[in-house]
């Protein structure tokens, strides 16, 4: 399985759902040798292997930050040098080709665009069934259809059109590659993500944002938002629409974690609005400050203007708090009990959230409802269909020696 | 020995609240005038429905009617569907009059306005009550006889406060659990009153017309009007068959190519040659005797599995939404402002409550598609803001909350 990153050195979903799901198909039986980019220790995983890729001459790749950052490679010799993302995506594809002349396996499962070349190269040295996994595409990223950056867009393409098979995470996705890429809808499956409940740490001690909660307990309401500030999340509109609920409900605060480069634009909108004192912009986050954003909210709102799932949905119900998301979201298809509201429509998007934050009943009716949703879905439905894909690809294929292993 | 069919139509459509933002609070008060094109449009709503169901079923009904001097039947119709048609299709209502006319159609009495008020305010219960008596005079030119309660809501309660309002008889829905082992096809009196009937739905025989008639994995489909006809002769021991059903059930429910309009016109003609024949619910409890005494101190209503208040008040937004309403009562009544009070009693319907209900809304089932709300909880925060400006209207006026 080809994987750009894995928690706990991930920036995003991404992560958390190539462990999530490698967890549950192990459970039911897959030997996965997980191949990452760069170099760490990833305590507590015993159910597959993790192996880093790197070139020859490289003894250590180090993430140095969020997803969009470049790597530090270690030389042998001590030497560091720093690399971009697609110069990065190219040395993984180095390394990725020398890997699969020396390993054994069946199919090759390659997540998201990064390791798009890796895994193509793979395909074409071992003559196994490669099936890409989208989380979300370029266009998706950029905000617009039709839109992103060229390079990227003609990967995701080339893969698309080499894969064997495509999963997307969502009916969302699905439509969207087929829209974008032309590609036939028959050759793609859809297997949605989850957020595991026994994934859910337990709440330890006071919650982390003790101003908030404190300020509850005067009457006030707490909105969040969790997630990369970047176009793609829709935030500009949130706080458009947030203005609105504090003209209404002056007792609101709204709670921003995480950190892209859309940080400074939206913490000078929030003071130009004038909702400066309302909004709390509190940096990227991880473990119990993290989690406890969730908690200590009314409600979780993912206003993206095109999200492919919306993990982050799914963690909100499962910490507790009820969600207002896009309709241009996967996560709307998988649960009902749910606000819903097209990312352009800042009005309507207000009138919800005043009616949450007036009407504790609705909140709590909503949330509920949700979790029960929440509760009744799982990684293993996903594991299923996966090792289904599986076994349709790998079986019936000449049993074929690896391109290379004569040489 | 002949037997009776009691066919009990229930006519109704509730004046939907229109996507009414908090951005109209305090702005405008047209709750329930959406655009046309919208979902909740009670104007497009009615015209559709005109068109499939009340049309052409109420053109076999007075073709029935005419052909056959034994076939008769009872329509309850509620106020708020009356005041939708003399404004929007004043043709269909004309329909309707055109078969009482006939003197075999029976309008049942009911709350004017559809409404849940008898469990929480027996004086704003009375006045509906009698506000649909007197449209029912109007338009009809009859006097109501027989009760229903909005959803079929019965308990010992009702059946006491219509005895003693002079009623003849009260309908309520054939539930085993309080039959026990008692048959709904006679007529009962209710416990703890004197004079009045009780008449009891045959859930099983409505709901084959009502539910399942159009099913095709349904081991008795297709189901015809002899086939029907001949299942009730062949039932031992029956007085009569109480066949309630709503009027839309004719080509709203089950779609014109179901075959529902053939079966609705062949089964009189079918019925009668067995020497049967029908009475209006008047009719029943005054000729048949009754044959035991029902008791029902909980509530039972017509719907889902439960028979219970449960789709309407099961949940916090919808006890909140109608305790919040019923709360306003004195203060709205005291303004003598008839449009406010209209809209007061018009946020009652209970199927305002209905679209908030959440019981099967994971199962994606049939509650979905009457409600024209995306979730329960879009329509919750409608109703809410309509019920937030009903207020500021009252603070308006320099009432105190």
């Amino acid at each position: 399985m080809l994987g750009w990153e894995l928690p706990p050195h991930n920036s995003g979903g991404l992560g958390v759902a190539c462990y999530q799901l490698c967890k549950a198909l192990s459970k039911k039986g897959a030997d996965i040798e997980f191949v990452l980019p760069y170099t760490a220790e990833h305590p507590g995983v015993d159910f597959m292997r993790i192996r880093a890729a790197h070139p020859q001459d490289v003894e250590q790749v180090l993430k140095s930050g969020i997803a969009y950052d470049s790597f530090k490679y270690v030389k042998y010799s001590g030497e560091t040098q720093y690399v971009d993302l697609f110069g990065q995506s190219a040395m993984y594809e180095e390394a990725i080709d020398r890997l699969v002349r020396l390993a054994s396996f069946d199919v090759i499962h390659a997540h998201d665009w990064l390791t798009c070349r890796a895994a193509i190269r793979a395909k074409m040295a071992s003559g196994k069934p490669l099936i890409v996994h989208f989380h979300s595409i370029e266009a998706d990223r950029s905000g617009q259809p039709m839109g992103g950056n060229p390079l990227v867009r003609e990967i995701e393409n080339l893969a698309l059109t080499l894969a064997d098979n495509i999963i997307a995470v969502s009916q969302y996705t699905k439509d969207a590659i087929v829209r974008e890429y032309g590609i036939p809808a028959d050759k793609i499956e859809v297997v949605h993500n989850h957020s595991d409940p026994a994934s859910l740490m337990p709440e330890e001690g006071a919650n982390a944002y003790r101003y908030l909660t404190e300020m509850r307990k005067l009457g006030y309401r707490v909105i969040t938002n969790v997630g990369r500030l970047t176009i793609q999340k829709g935030l500009t509109n949130l706080l458009r629409a947030f203005q609105m609920v504090v003209e209404r409900a002056p007792k609101t605060f709204l709670l921003i974690v995480g950190a892209g480069e859309q940080r400074n634009e939206l913490v000078q909108l929030a003071a130009d609005l004038g909702i400066g004192q309302n909004v709390l912009f509190v940096g990227f986050q991880r473990g119990k400050q993290w989690r406890d954003a969730y908690s200590a909210a009314d409600l979780f709102v993912m206003p993206s203007v095109s999200e492919p799932f919306g993990l982050t949905a799914l963690e909100a119900i499962g910490y507790g708090t009820p969600v207002l998301i896009s309709k241009q979201s996967g996560v709307s298809e998988m649960i009902h009990n749910a606000l819903k509201v097209d990312f352009w429509d800042i009005h309507e998007m207000a009138n919800k959230m005043v009616a949450v934050v007036q009407q504790d009943v609705l909140r709590d009716e909503l949330h509920a409802n949700a979790y029960k949703e929440y509760l009744s879905h799982s990684w293993d439905e996903s594991a299923d269909k996966l090792l289904g894909i599986y076994d349709k690809q790998a079986v019936g294929r000449p049993v074929a020696e690896p391109a290379g292993a004569a040489a | 020995m002949s037997k009776t069919i009691a066919l009990y139509l229930h006519v109704h459509q509730p004046f939907r609240v229109r996507h009414y933002t908090v951005f109209d609070i305090a702005q405008n008060h047209g709750y329930f005038d959406a655009d046309y094109d919208d979902r909740t449009s009670n104007e497009r709503i009615i015209h559709k429905v005109a068109e499939k169901s009340y049309l052409p079923t109420n053109e076999r009904l007075l073709k029935l009617l005419q052909t056959h001097p034994e076939f008769r039947l009872s329509l309850s119709i509620t106020g708020t569907v009356i005041e939708q048609l003399e404004r929007w299709a004043p043709h269909v209502l004309q329909s309707f009059q055109e078969l009482t006319k006939t003197g075999r159609v029976e309008i049942v009495g009911e709350t004017y306005h559809h409404s849940l008020a008898f469990f929480y305010s027996r004086q704003e219960f009375e006045t509906q009550v009698r506000m649909h008596r007197e449209k029912v005079q109007a338009i009809f030119g009859q006097t109501p006889q027989v009760f229903r309660n909005t959803e079929l809501a019965y308990n010992n309660d009702l059946a006491y406060w219509a005895d003693q309002a002079g009623y003849k008889a009260i309908l309520a829905e054939g539930w085993d659990k309080v039959l026990g082992w008692r048959s709904p096809n006679y007529v009962y009196r209710p416990a703890y009153t004197e004079h009045i009937r009780l008449l009891m739905k045959n859930y099983r025989l409505s709901d084959d017309i009502a539910f399942r008639f159009g099913d095709q994995g349904w081991s008795c489909w297709p189901l015809t009007a002899d086939k029907f006809a001949h299942w009730l002769n062949s039932t031992d021991s029956a007085q009569i068959f109480n066949l309630f059903m709503d009027y839309e059930t004719f080509g709203e429910h089950q779609w014109h190519d179901s075959g529902i309009f053939d079966f609705l016109e062949r089964l009189p003609a079918e019925w009668l040659q067995g020497g049967n024949n029908f009475m209006t619910v008047s009719e029943a409890a005054h000729n048949l005797e009754p044959a035991d005494y029902i008791d029902v101190p909980h509530t039972i209503t017509w719907a889902d599995t439960e028979r219970d208040l449960s789709a309407w008040l099961g949940n916090n937004m919808q006890t909140s939404s109608i305790l919040g309403l019923y709360k306003l009562e004195d203060k709205i009544l005291a303004t003598n402002d008839l449009a406010l009070i209209e809209d007061w009693r018009r946020l009652q319907t209970s199927d305002h409550f209905y679209y908030m209900c959440t019981k099967w809304f994971n199962d994606g089932d049939i509650h979905a598609y009457f409600s024209p709300y995306d979730n329960p909880y879009d329509a919750f925060i409608a109703y809410t803001n309509a019920c937030h400006d009903l207020r500021y209207r009252l603070v308006q006026k320099g009432v105190q909350l």
